[in-house]
Order: structure tokens, then sequence, then C-alpha cells
């Protein structure tokens, strides 16, 4: 039998992967602290080949530049809820395994709705009337913008990655157009407009943080104890299975996809009103892609996202912090952010998978 | 017998965890030979064949190829001793053509060049009698030239060996007859082919030799010319087991449920059902049997609202007010709403009947969640009916909040019907509720539907053991390729009778001693 | 400057243009008929950029005037660097299963941030010094006919030859099946892994070129870096827009590239006065991704089935074992 032995081991390889049952929470974590830790030295090595820094001198460089001062505090927290906001509006989507890779267009288009009605009624009516009209047409213009594809989804099924994406870009021409439109000057610079401001509260960004917070609040709520959310999980987990209950796929998808860009359309009014008080091309500052790794990385629940955003906003002004205090290029935060979140990335195939080494031959 | 052998295999055997699907078979397949293997769903034919293919790799044994012994690990090695096989789902690349599938994976050195391709696979159409335009897409073929692509796919590797599984399950009688004369062709020629299927005038007609397969072991080896159905049935089927499953007469039957006429055609253009017709009564257990695949799924699914229909009527007498409603071209929804108490534990239990990823509380939900006017979901009724249902069936699981995935097939199961169960239906459909379950499990199962029987529920139930099916039913409805092919009373039911029944493809009355071909 | 003059500028303004698109898609082409979304093509075509840019100021450095060198040494590098960027997504989407999409977002992030760094430390005056070498044959020229250099014909013989390799011969056949039913591609001994890795990696190298281009022979600035990213969006609209076929996108990216600059163009050829306002230019800048939407909906409402994304474009493939 000394033959069939020796088979059995060439068809065997060295190692197979396979998928395993859910990993306790202490393991998960363990696993994920530890690639960000692992990426963290990578990045101290780049840095030093780089920029010959003294990695610890760069870290605490970082978090003096993150959270020095309370002004930087605010900005950080501010930075974040921003963030954090365009990642509640792209969850439920996600969770629905509906790939919206459009919240950039849609924040963008929801901001020029703002502005459009800033521009246009400037002073004629009272401010909280102009804020009303404001906030409906941004969440209108956010929802209708991520009406489209979902339609198109829902009846052809066209991939929605593609066309979101596409969107994106739409908006961004959009919104170039009117600020050629609005700026007779040729500047395409509007300036901030001193209509439609939302009230101080304390500071100005501290409303916003205050809505963003219920926000997440009420988004856990919604994804966990709706109706609406748990249907959203059945369509994402199984669309054989919402059939089967008698879930209508169709309707779920265009229902959680105007909820999405309802949101979207709420962060760019907050960005509008309480911050900006204009639009640019720049509105929604790329941040509408970083919010698609905050949701996936915080398994699309809002609370551990809290976690994420902060990460994403330490990692890009902690590097913004670098790059002016040692001099170097503003192109080093997203180095670093890119490299850890390969490593956040990398380190999910070992929380969902396990690699069965060949057993070795007992004689 | 002088012919030459093409293919042995000895003492092979391979099981999967637990479950031995293979034990120790001995085979031989000559040359200039068409072997059939027969046995029963679950008797390890297709794993068999898989071991002959590459596909899996058996725990012990050995293969010979023409008198030398071989290792095949892969499909490749299989194809390198000039094995080839079709499998029951095509594996084709649907946006290529017929020529393109044919070459894909094909490394003999040669430029490629898709007109050779072409011709040589009009050469090879010609040379056994096939029909096919090498330049077809997939996608706009039928199953039957699909079919044709694979055949050919591996004839152009230059297999000796073609082993062909279910090949006739989706092709119509015409096509079957066609495909016969092609094996033919190619026996003649010098081929080896060993074809996998169920039904027995198929077997006597086109092989030289049965294999008979029961429950991973080979029976025996017969020649065609020397054996008869009744003997191949009782070879394949084995002798009646008794289960002792506790069975009480039906009490007061009223129909329930009537269905006329069914027929749907799915989308590569397949009648799955053909004009199914016959009534669900209450307090009774009707038994559906038949081959995997024979349109047991598309009945079930039609029944639920979940089968498009291309023509029939599904009639429900409610017993609640007496009114008689048309279930046909509704949704589950519109069902429900109807007030039809209608519960289905599909085949498909981690697919679709539960989510797996989430928790029992929350697979409680999936039937009630729409319950009340709130936008918020109940969670605490569904809870108190997880626990109830994890005491009650005595569900092994760490917890409620435990994802059901996670849990053995069983419990899974006893989840599943537990919840089909609560919901108090008056009609319960099952399929294959027991499948890959142990004893104990399966009893508990079967004692929950008898339950239901006794207290008045219509109950069909899809079964694969025929043990089971004659000594848990009232009545057994026998199914072949979308057609009802018999329907018998199960007590006194005859195992073989009601194999041969699923292996018809005409209905035929039982019990008049008239033996009919079809 | 009488019409033809202007006309033959707009032209050869426009299709230079479209081979920084043409090299970006052909790329991304390759990467997605192996089934990959690679949302980091504008990542990747950055760094190529800075990767051929920063090897011609070594040359230069180093003393080395043979333009036929420098030009081959750039082009070679800006592909590795590419490449490079293409073994990353390819380690993380394809040996470790992660999300097509996130990955690819990553990758244009770090991307953007490594050619930004880069390109702040190189000396434009140095690497710009090769600017003729690129342009070559009609690098004197005083038309936009200049920016007809090497790598126009480059990228037209790149997109023709993918075209080829992927509708002609039997690895892309493979490779296409691999895109399109891995688990048949799979059974019939292809592997699968493999084809994903070189179709990643090779796109990747020849998406990286298009970076390259812009910046040595189309912009040919100190600045010029700056818009990279934004045309390489353009390059994944311009896959859709081209249905998948490299030949298709030599076309294609004419077209987008005409749209691309028609604002600077058009006020002096077409007399209409709602064109003749810069206004007009975000809105024909537009139109490439607008009419990238309409195709894919139209595609996708029609369902023909060769114009489809490939079937497993973004789901992972793993072989499950029982």
């Amino acid at each position: 039998m000394a033959k069939k032995d020796n088979t059995a081991r060439i068809h065997e390889p060295l190692f197979h992967i396979a998928k395993r049952d859910a990993l306790p929470l202490g393991k998960t974590v363990l696993i994920r602290a530890s690639a960000i830790l692992i990426s963290l030295v990578v990045c101290a090595i780049v840095c030093f080949v780089l920029i010959k820094i003294n990695p610890l001198e760069l870290y605490s460089t970082m978090f003096e530049g993150v959270f020095g001062t309370s002004r930087r505090i605010w900005k950080f927290l501010k930075d974040s809820a921003v963030l954090l906001c365009f990642a509640l509006a792209v969850t439920p989507a996600f969770k629905m395994k509906f790939w919206n890779i459009g919240a950039e267009g849609q924040v963008l288009v929801s901001c020029l709705a703002s502005v459009a009605c800033m521009y246009y009624l400037k002073d004629s009516v009272d401010t909280w009337l102009l804020l009303i009209i404001m906030f409906v047409a941004s969440v209108l213009a956010g929802a209708a913008w991520a009406l489209l594809p979902a339609i198109c989804k829902a009846q052809w099924n066209t991939n929605e990655t593609l066309f979101t994406l596409m969107m994106n870009y739409v908006a961004t021409n959009l919104v170039a157009f009117f600020l050629i439109k609005w700026t007779p000057d040729g500047s395409s610079s509007l300036g901030s407009l001193p209509y439609g401001h939302l009230p101080q509260v304390l500071n100005e960004y501290l409303l916003l943080i205050i809505v963003v917070a219920l926000l997440t609040v009420g988004m856990y709520i919604y994804l966990k104890y709706s109706k609406q959310g748990y249907e959203i999980s059945v369509v994402g987990e199984s669309q054989k299975t919402a059939s089967y209950i008698g879930i209508s796929v169709k309707k779920v998808i265009v229902r959680t996809m105007l909820v999405s860009g309802a949101i979207c359309g709420l962060a760019g009014f907050l960005i509008v009103s309480a911050l900006d008080h204009s639009v640019t091309t720049e509105s929604a500052g790329g941040q509408g892609f970083t919010a698609i790794m905050v949701s996936w990385l915080g398994k699309f629940n809002p609370f551990i996202m809290i976690i994420t955003s902060f990460l994403m906003i330490f990692l890009q002004q902690g590097a913004d912090r670098i790059s002016t205090e040692f001099n170097i290029s503003n192109a080093f935060p997203s180095i670093v952010t890119g490299i850890i979140l390969f490593f956040i990335i990398g380190c999910e195939f070992f929380i969902n998978y396990k690699i069965i080494f060949r057993q070795k031959e007992v004689k | 017998m002088d012919k030459a052998v093409a293919l042995e295999l000895r003492g092979v055997t391979k099981s999967f965890g637990s479950v031995i699907a293979n034990n120790n078979v001995d085979l031989t397949v000559y040359k200039n030979e068409i072997l059939a293997i027969l046995g029963e769903n679950g008797c390890g034919k297709t794993t068999l064949m898989n071991m002959i293919a590459g596909i899996y790799f058996p725990d012990s044994g050995h293969i010979l190829v023409d008198g030398e012994e071989v290792v095949i690990r892969s499909p490749k090695d299989a194809f390198k001793y000039k094995i080839g096989m079709i499998h029951q789902h095509f594996k084709l690349v649907d946006v290529f053509s017929a020529s393109e599938n044919i070459v894909l994976g094909v490394k003999d050195g040669t430029r490629y060049n898709l007109k050779e391709v072409n011709n040589r696979v009009l050469e090879i159409s010609q040379r056994y009698g096939f029909n096919i335009d090498p330049k077809k897409k997939i996608y706009e073929m039928s199953v039957s030239e699909k079919q044709t692509v694979e055949i050919i796919k591996v004839l152009y590797r230059g297999a000796d060996i073609l082993i062909l599984d279910e090949p006739t399950a989706v092709l119509t009688p015409q096509e079957t007859e066609k495909l016969f004369k092609v094996l033919r062709r190619m026996r003649d020629d010098g081929k080896s082919i060993i074809i996998i299927t169920h039904k027995l005038h198929e077997v006597l007609s086109i092989s030289d030799k049965v294999a008979v397969l029961r429950k991973g072991e080979h029976i025996a080896t017969v020649n065609t010319s020397e054996t008869n159905e009744s003997e191949l049935t009782e070879m394949m089927v084995g002798k009646k087991v008794d289960l002792n499953i506790h069975r009480s007469e039906p009490v007061d039957p009223q129909t329930r449920l009537t269905v006329s006429g069914l027929t749907s055609t799915n989308h590569d253009g397949i009648k799955v059902l053909d004009d199914v017709s016959f009534t669900a009564r209450s307090g009774e257990i009707l038994g559906i049997a038949g081959i995997a695949g024979s349109g047991q799924r598309e009945l079930l699914e039609a029944i639920a609202g979940l089968q498009h229909l291309d023509s029939g009527e599904i009639t429900y007498n409610n017993p609640k007010n007496g009114e008689v409603v048309n279930l046909r071209d509704k949704t589950p929804l519109q069902i429900r709403d109807l007030g039809v108490r209608l519960s289905f534990v599909p085949e498909d239990r981690l697919g679709m009947g539960l989510v797996g990823n989430m928790n029992i509380t929350d697979n409680m939900m999936l039937r009630s969640y729409r319950r009340g006017h709130s936008f918020f979901v109940d969670r605490q009724r569904p809870k108190d009916l997880a626990n109830e249902i994890v005491n009650s069936l005595e569900v092994v699981t760490p917890g409620l909040n435990t994802p059901v995935r996670r849990l053995s097939g069983g419990n899974v199961q006893k989840v599943l019907v537990g919840r089909e169960i609560a919901a108090s239906p008056k009609l319960l459909m099952a399929a294959y509720p027991v499948r890959g379950l142990d004893i104990n499990s399966s009893y508990t199962i079967y004692n929950l539907l008898n339950k239901q029987k006794e207290n008045g529920v219509a109950v069909i139930f899809v079964g694969e053991d025929l043990d089971v099916l004659i000594d848990l039913c009232d009545r057994i409805l026998v199914i072949n390729s979308g057609r009802i092919t018999g329907i018998v009373e199960a007590r006194g039911a005859k195992k073989e009778d009601i194999g041969l029944l699923m292996t018809k493809t005409e209905r035929v009355v039982i019990d008049t001693e008239e033996e009919n071909n079809g | 400057m009488n019409i033809f003059t202007s006309i033959f500028n707009y032209l050869f303004s426009a299709i230079p243009l479209g081979m920084t698109f043409l090299y970006g898609s052909t790329g991304e082409i390759l990467t997605e008929k192996a089934g990959h979304l690679n949302l980091g093509i504008p990542g990747i075509m950055c760094v190529g950029a800075a990767g051929g840019c920063a090897s011609i100021q070594l040359l230069i450095n180093a003393g080395i005037t043979n333009p036929v060198l420098i030009v081959v040494v750039g082009i070679l590098c800006a592909f590795l660097s590419g490449a490079l960027m293409g073994l990353i997504y390819s380690v993380l989407a394809v040996t470790f299963h992660a999300n097509q999409n996130v990955t690819g977002l990553a990758l244009t992030t770090f991307g953007v941030g490594v050619m930004k760094f880069t390109m702040t430390k190189l000396l434009p005056v140095k690497y710009l010094n090769a600017l003729p070498y690129f342009r070559f044959p009609f690098n004197s020229s005083q038309t936009s006919l200049k920016y007809c250099g090497v790598m126009v014909f480059l990228g037209i013989a790149v997109a023709i030859a993918t075209s080829y390799v992927l509708f002609r011969t039997r690895v892309g056949l493979h490779l296409r099946a691999v895109g399109e039913n891995p688990a048949t591609a799979d059974a019939v001994g292809i592997n699968v892994s493999l084809y994903k890795y070189m179709a990643t990696c090779i796109g990747s190298g020849i998406s990286g070129l298009g970076g390259l281009f812009y910046i040595m022979d189309y912009a040919g600035s100190r600045e010029a870096y700056l818009s990279i990213e934004a045309l390489g969006w353009l390059a994944i609209a311009l896959v859709i827009f081209a249905l998948w076929k490299p030949h298709v996108s030599i076309f294609g990216s004419a077209i987008f590239g005409a749209l691309f600059v028609a604002g600077s163009f058009i006020p002096s050829l077409i007399p209409i006065a709602m064109l003749q306002k810069m206004e007009a230019t975000p809105l024909l800048k537009m139109l490439p991704y607008v009419v990238t939407v309409i195709v894919l909906v139209v595609t996708s409402i029609r369902d023909k089935k060769e114009n489809q994304p490939p079937a497993s474009l973004g789901v992972p493939y793993f072989r499950e074992e029982r």
C-alpha cells in the first residue's frame, strides 16, 4: 500500500483555504489590532526611508496634530462627523449588497441644490424658511441622484457600481457648470454666501456633530429594529429567501437607495448650511470614497463606523500635520492611509477564512 | 467475453465526513461497451464517477486504465488517460460559441485557430451523427444542443472512456433517441461509455451491461440481455425495511387543495411541470416520490407562488369560511392575504427557508415580522417562539443568538419545520425534510408531520426514501420529468412498484398487472 | 487662423488626449475580462507616471542623452510601476478575496499619494528635457500634431494587440473564460488565479503608461500630474463605452478626447451663441459620463449577452471544497 500513500500525498496541496465560522469577537479584534500595528510599523519604515524621520517622533507629531489644541480636536470631530454621515448614507445600500459608490456625487448635487436655493432666494425669505427649503431641496436632489441607478438596477439589473461611479462625475461637472454660470467674473469661485446659515451651538461644529450623532443612533435603530431594516438584511443575505417570504426585492432596492440618497442630501445640506456656505467641485472632498471604506471596515454597524471614521480622519489629519511640520509633500497622508488600508483589508481574509495546512502523515 | 478491459476500479472507497459515499466498489468497463450505472438517489453513483473523472480523490482503492494503475488527481489527469465526463450541470461559458467552449483549456501545442477548431468539431459531428453549428453561442442553444457541446468537448480531447451523468434527464424522448443513436455509434467506434440513469427502459434499450449500486455499495453487474425491469428494480431498491412509523387513519378527509393541469417551462425551455393534477386532503399525508429533479421543487414552488406557470389552476378550499380561492399567479404575500394558511419547508434550507447568517430569533421573524402597524419589528414574540421550539424540539444550540448556519443539519431543520408549523397551517408542504438528518432527528420530523395530519392539516411530503414514503404517507404521488406517473395508496404499496413508476415517463395504472413500457 | 487649421488642431488635440484614456481603459479591460473591477486605475496611472518620470530624471542625471534609451526605459519603468500596483491589488483581491471596490479605492488613494510625493521630489526641468524625445517624430511641429508622439502609436498598437490577444488567441479565450465563469475555467484545467494575477498586473502596467503619456507627451508641463486622477476615472467610463473591446476603445478614446477638449475649440468652430460661452465647457466634459451611463443602461435593457460586463465581474472566486 505504499503506492497509495504516495498518491494521497501528491493529491493534497500544502494547504488549502476554507471559509470559517464566525470568530469570537476577541479574536477578530486581536487580528485587526495586529494588522493595524503591523501597518504602523511598515508606515514607520516607509517614513524613515523616504523622509528620514524617527518613527516615534512621527507618530507623536501625528497625535499632536490631531489632538494638540482644542481647535484641532473640534476639527477632528467635525471631519469625522462629516465622513461618518457619508458612511451612514451608503450603509443601508451596502447591507443590501447594492454597491453604491456614488455618495460623492449624491452629496455634491445636494450641496449644489442647497446653494442654488441660497443663490436664487437670497434674503427674499426668512432664514428659517430658507433653511427648510434648502433642506428639502438637498434631500430631494440626493435622493434623485440615487434613484436613477436604483431603478435601473431593479428593472434591468444594470450594474450599479459603474452607474453610481459615473454619476459622481456628472455631478462634478454639473457643479462646475453652475459655478461658471454664477460667477460672471470667470473666477468659478462662489465664495461664502451670507444666507441660510444654520444657527451655531457653542461653535460652528457642534450642531453638525450632534445631528450626525443622532443620525448614527437613528441608523442603528433603523437597521436593527425597523421592519425595513430587517427587509434590507434579508435581501442582502439572500434574494431567494426574500422572495420566499414575499418581500418584493425591487421595492426594497428602490426604497433603500432613496434612504441612502436622502442621507447624502442631509450631508450636503449640513456641509453647505453649517460649514462651507458655498459649493465647489471639491465640496465632498473625496470623502464619498473614503466613506465606502469606513462603512465596509465598520461591518455596516453604525457604532463601529464611528471608530473607523475616527481612524480615517486621524490618519488624514495626523499625516497632514506631518507634512507641514516636516515640510514634506502634502501627499504624505494618502500614502500612509493607503498602506494602513491595505493591511486592514488584507486582514479580513484571516477573519473570514482559515488556512488548513496539510496534516502530517502519522506513521 | 474476450473484449479488452478499458477501465477497472478495485475496492474504491470514499467518505465525506462520517458519511460513506462509496464502500469498496469494484467495477469493470470494457471497450466497445455501454455500461449503465443504476441506483437510487444518493446511492453514490455520481461520487463514484467523479472519482474516475478527477473531481474527487478516493480514500482508498485502485483505478486501472488499460490494465495499468493510474492516479487521477484532476480532470486534467483524467483527460490524460482519455477519460471524459459529461456532468449533469453543464460547465459552459454562455457567451462563447460551441467551438470556443470545446477548445477551452486544450493545450495541444498547436496554434489557436478557431476555423480549424470549427472544422474539427464538424468532423466529429459527422463521424458520430451529431447535429451542431460550431459558431452558435451557448446562450442561444437548447439544452440538448448544450449537451452535444459537452459531449463533443470530451471527444475533442480524444476521450475513449465517456461518462455521462444522467444525460437524458433534460431531454425529450426524441432527443433521447437521437442521443442513444450517437452513443451506439461511439461504442461501435471502440469507445467505452458509462451512463448514469434512473430510467429502466432506457437502461434496457441502450446498455450492454448494468451495474447496480445501492447505499454506496456495488450490488451486481449483469448483462442487459439477461435481465429485466423487475429484477433490476429489486436490486436497486433492496428489501423493504419496516420503520415503525406510527400512522393513524385519516379522519374525515376533505379536499383542501386542488391542482389541475399545471404546466411550467423553465428558462432553458424545458417543461419542468407537465399537466400535473392532483388533490391534497385534510388529515392526510400525500407523499411525492420521484427521482431528484423530476419537478418536485417546481411543483411546491408553484403552489407557494414562486414559480411561473404556463397553464393550470391551483385552488384552495378555505376550511374557515368554505371559500374557494385561486392561487395561480399570486405572489406569496397575496396568497397569505387571501387567508390561505400555507406553510412551506423548502428543500434549500439555508438558501431559501432560513437566512444562515441570522440567529434563530431573526429567522423566526421571517414569517411574522410584518405583523402589526408599527414601524419597528417586535422581537419578543419571535423570541418566545424560538425558545419554545428550541425546548420542545430539543434543538441543540449554544443560544438563540447563534447564526443558524452554525447549527447541525438536523437542528437547522427543526428550526425551519418548527417555524412553519408554528404558523398553524392548514396546508403544509415539506420538501425532503429529513435529508441529511440522523435517525432521531428524522423521527422527530415524522412525528411533527403526523401530529399536523392528526390536527386536520393537509400535508404534502416530498421524500426520497421509499421505505419512509410507504410507512409515513397515506397516498403517494409519483412524478417523473414533470409528469405524474401514478398515484398509489401507501398502505400495502410495494417498493418495487413505486420504484418502477419513478422510472416511467407515462402515467401507469398500477395493480392492473399490465406491464406498460410507456 | 482659418477654420481648417482649427479643425486640424482640434482633432490632433483630441486624439492624443484620448490616448491617456486608451491606455487606462485597455489595461482596465484586461483586468475586467479576468473578472476584476479595478477601481484603482486612476491611482495606477498616477504611479505609472511617477515611475516613468523618476526613471527619466535618473537617466538624465546620469548624463545619458540617448533618446531611444530614455524613451524605452521611461516606458518600461512606467509599466513596471503600474504592474507593481496591480500586484498589490491581486494579492488583496485574488488571494485574500478582499472586496474589489474597497481594494481598488484604497489603491487609488495610495497611488495618488505616491505620485504627488514623487512628483514634488522630482525636478520638471530635468525630466521635461525628454519631452521632444517622446513627441518624436512631430516634436518640432507648431500645430497640435506635435502631440502625436511615439506613445500615441504605441497606444494604438497596444490596444489592437490586446484585442487580438483577447479575441484571437488561446490565452485570450482562457482569460475571458476566467472572467465569465471561473468554475468552468477551473474545471477544464485553467489556472484561474494565475490568469487573474497576470491580467491584473499586465493590465495595470498598460494603464500606468497612460499616466506617463499624459505628462511626457500631451501636457508636457510641471503641473500636469495633478490632472491624471480625473482622467483615470474617465478611462473606467471608456471601458463601458467600448463594451469591453479595446479596438472599440480606440475610437471611443478619440470621442472622449474630443468632448474633453471641446470647450477650448468649439467656440471658434461653431458660431452658436450658447456654445460660445464658457459655461458650455463643463457640460461638454460631462457628456462622456452621460453617454457612458446611457450605454450602460441601454445594454442592460437590451440584455444582449455579448455586450454585458463579464459575468463574474466583482465576484471573488473561491473553490469550495467539500
